[in-house]
């Protein structure tokens, strides 16, 4: 115990005016916990961690932590976080996104970012629901399952995030559940130490938006079903319905910034000495290079 | 600031308006160019995926869409890299969210818009005016924003400087508003000595970590901006937030801060107008223009002079904050003052605004993708 209030007079803010905004039986603050528990195993300094976060009660998360912390505007967390870490590669750059965030107004980004292989850790808080926005049905939300948006049940088929990310080509791909405490932070502590992009799922109830509209009885049920609906993927048998946990993609590729890297120093040792066919100025200045050129009439973009 | 002093040594150049554009940039030590093609900014991108590898600190990525280039830029930005994007109309429109969250969270970066035509995808490849109060307003809520123009190749490459000079000084987004013609046209240019050329950056705070405030109130309404790691652990948001950069909702702080965001461009407005007067000292007729019409109602100018009329020209080099002095001295001097330009009046509702029926403002308006030639203009001053 005294272990783990010490780990809190270190990583949370002590300027900022507690408590949280998380509801009793919120699996967000357990997903916290682990974010915390993993950066703190792995030595890192609080200067180098950046938390960038969407919005929704996820995207709180930033607020709350003691490292360089971005609350950015809705599902573009990825976007910023892009920028950041090519900006500066030595920052390890996480990004926290709910459930919305992540797979619908930045479904785009997510793919790309994968495609990408940037080196950032994205930790997805799939709650099943708009949790702040007050319950509505998200991309993630069980199909027939009712939201303020869904009232007769939904009819769309929710995204498998792990399937998605690992197609778009993500390095490191994992799922876990609030549940699952110990295994989450084995889960985030992986990804990040990954190079390129890596994808933590993790199952967190929303007791409040999700299951008080989904016939739980409580954040324990809801606690309950993930206990009993999960299953550890290397266990997992032809037929089981209950969804895998676990790692599912684990491969190390570099990521964009090394590879960017690498290029730039290809560059340097191709262009020395200098161009020589126009004069270049005194310092770095060097001549207008002209792109290829340009057809009168184009298409249009 | 905002000039470029004499230039010692120049390099002679042929270039394009967007070449020009790529150059000032780098100039100015833009070192990361976040982005997304579109026609006619294009070359400004391809230009900037040729150069930045080649800088020692250099960042070029091209980005999903307009909209993650922009939160792209904004990432950097924050990590203390100046940086900027280039686009035109339609992802101008996609990129006014993440302007306001430049604005709010007072990230200093440049974002280029060559105008096309429009509505909507409108004409691709055809010049037009039609962004002017997008700059502006586009993103929602009340903001204070500094917008630039560029008529000539030259000032493309100048007026780019002077954008990241900006945009660094006063920890804003700066837009820079060019039209298709500028854009395209091919000029003669001399691109200055770095050394010759004032390049600021933004002020980093010299405070030990524990006593920073990142958006307290400073002399210059303007905070000490601390990039993501360097030690100083900030909290970046987009919410209203108080001068640690925590969300607040209280009526005082969150006046306290609006009101600061406002005053950094106010109070330096002498400094941020920029107008370039052309024969208006005696004018009675004076035509008010900006981007490549400026050029067009220069020579009209010196034509109407020819013939015996007298009259004057202001070119607007910053749009925003508007030049009400430069355009007041005008309504009190001249019979009338014409403003063309290509849309159906932006501008020119500025300037019936300052003008405020001192005297009679005229419009000359051509929205259908072609340039207001300089004999349109002389016979509305005729």
């Amino acid at each position: 115990m005294a272990e783990v209030t010490q780990l809190i007079h270190d990583y949370l803010r002590h300027n900022k005016k507690f408590p949280h905004v998380f509801c009793p039986g919120c699996g967000h603050g357990i997903v916290l916990g682990s974010l915390i528990r993993s950066v703190h195993a792995l030595q890192l300094p609080k200067d180098d961690v950046v938390i960038v976060a969407g919005i929704g009660c996820s995207g709180r998360m930033a607020v709350y932590v003691d490292f360089n912390t971005v609350h950015t505007t809705h599902g573009r967390a990825l976007t910023f976080a892009t920028g950041i870490k090519m900006a500066n590669p030595k920052l390890k750059v996480i990004c926290v996104m709910g459930d919305g965030d992540a797979l619908s107004i930045g479904g785009n980004h997510l793919i790309h970012a994968a495609r990408r292989n940037v080196g950032v850790t994205a930790l997805i808080l799939n709650n099943y629901i708009y949790g702040m926005t007050g319950g509505q049905c998200s991309p993630a939300t069980p199909f027939g399952d009712t939201s303020m948006t869904t009232p007769h049940g939904s009819l769309e088929q929710p995204f498998d995030t792990v399937d998605l990310v690992t197609a778009a080509g993500a390095n490191y791909v994992a799922r876990g559940t609030s549940f699952h405490a110990n295994m989450l932070d084995t889960l985030i502590k992986d990804a990040i130490m990954h190079p390129g992009f890596s994808v933590v799922e993790a199952l967190s109830p929303c007791p409040t938006q999700y299951g008080r509209k989904n016939k739980f009885k409580g954040a324990v049920s809801m606690y309950e079903w993930l206990k009993k609906n999960t299953v550890k993927v290397e266990n997992r048998k032809e037929g089981d319905t209950r969804i895998p946990i676990g790692v599912f993609r684990d491969v190390d590729q570099p990521g964009l910034e090394d590879r960017y890297a690498a290029l730039k120093a290809q560059i340097a040792k191709k262009d020395l000495p200098a161009p020589k066919e126009a004069p270049v100025p005194a310092g770095e200045c060097a001549p207008l290079e002209v792109p290829v050129e340009k057809a009168e009439t184009k298409e249009q973009a | 600031m905002a000039t470029i002093r004499k230039k010692r040594k120049k390099v002679e150049v042929f270039a394009q308006g967007n070449e020009a554009i790529a150059e000032g940039a780098l100039l100015a030590g833009c070192s990361f160019f976040g982005g997304y093609p579109i026609t006619p900014s294009t070359e400004i991108m391809e230009v900037m995926s040729h150069r930045l590898p080649k800088t020692e600190d250099g960042v070029f990525i091209q980005m999903e869409d307009e909209i993650a280039s922009m939160g792209a830029i904004i990432g950097a930005s924050l990590a203390g890299r100046k940086s900027m994007t280039a686009t035109s109309g339609p992802g101008f429109s996609l990129m006014q969210e993440h302007i306001g969250y430049a604005c709010m969270v007072e990230a200093p970066l440049v974002v280029v818009n060559v105008m096309r035509g429009g509505p909507s995808t409108g004409l691709p490849t055809s010049p037009a005016q039609g962004d002017v109060q997008m700059a502006r307003w586009g993103t929602h809520g009340d903001h204070s924003i500094i917008v630039l123009s560029a008529s000539t190749v030259q000032e493309c490459l100048e007026m780019t400087v002077i954008a990241f000079n900006m945009a660094e000084k006063y920890r804003t987004p700066v837009i820079l508003l060019v039209d298709e013609v500028t854009a395209h046209t091919r000029e003669k240019i001399s691109i200055p000595d770095p050394d010759d050329l004032e390049i600021l950056s933004r002020m980093t705070p010299t405070v030990p970590p524990e006593w920073f405030k990142p958006y307290a109130e400073a002399t210059r309404a303007v905070p000490a901006m601390a990039p993501i790691g360097s030690g100083y652990r900030i909290h970046v948001t987009g919410l209203t937030h108080d001068n640690m950069g925590f969300p607040t909702s209280r009526p005082d702080e969150v006046n306290e801060a609006m009101k600061r965001m406002f005053r950094k461009i106010d109070q330096f407005y002498g400094d941020i107008m920029m107008v370039d007067e052309f024969m208006c000292d005696d004018a009675e007729v004076a035509v008010v223009a900006y981007g490549s019409v400026a050029r067009s109602a220069h020579y009209a100018v010196e034509q109407a002079r020819e013939r015996g009329v007298k009259a004057g020209l202001l070119t607007l080099k910053t749009l925003f904050p508007f030049a009400r002095p430069a355009v007041e001295k005008l309504c009190r001097r001249c019979r009338h003052i014409l403003v063309p330009e290509m849309n159906m009046g932006q501008i020119s509702r500025e300037v019936k605004r300052v003008n405020n029926g001192i005297t009679r403002v005229r419009t000359l308006n051509r929205v259908d993708g072609q340039i207001i030639t300089p004999s349109e203009i002389l016979k509305a001053i005729l």
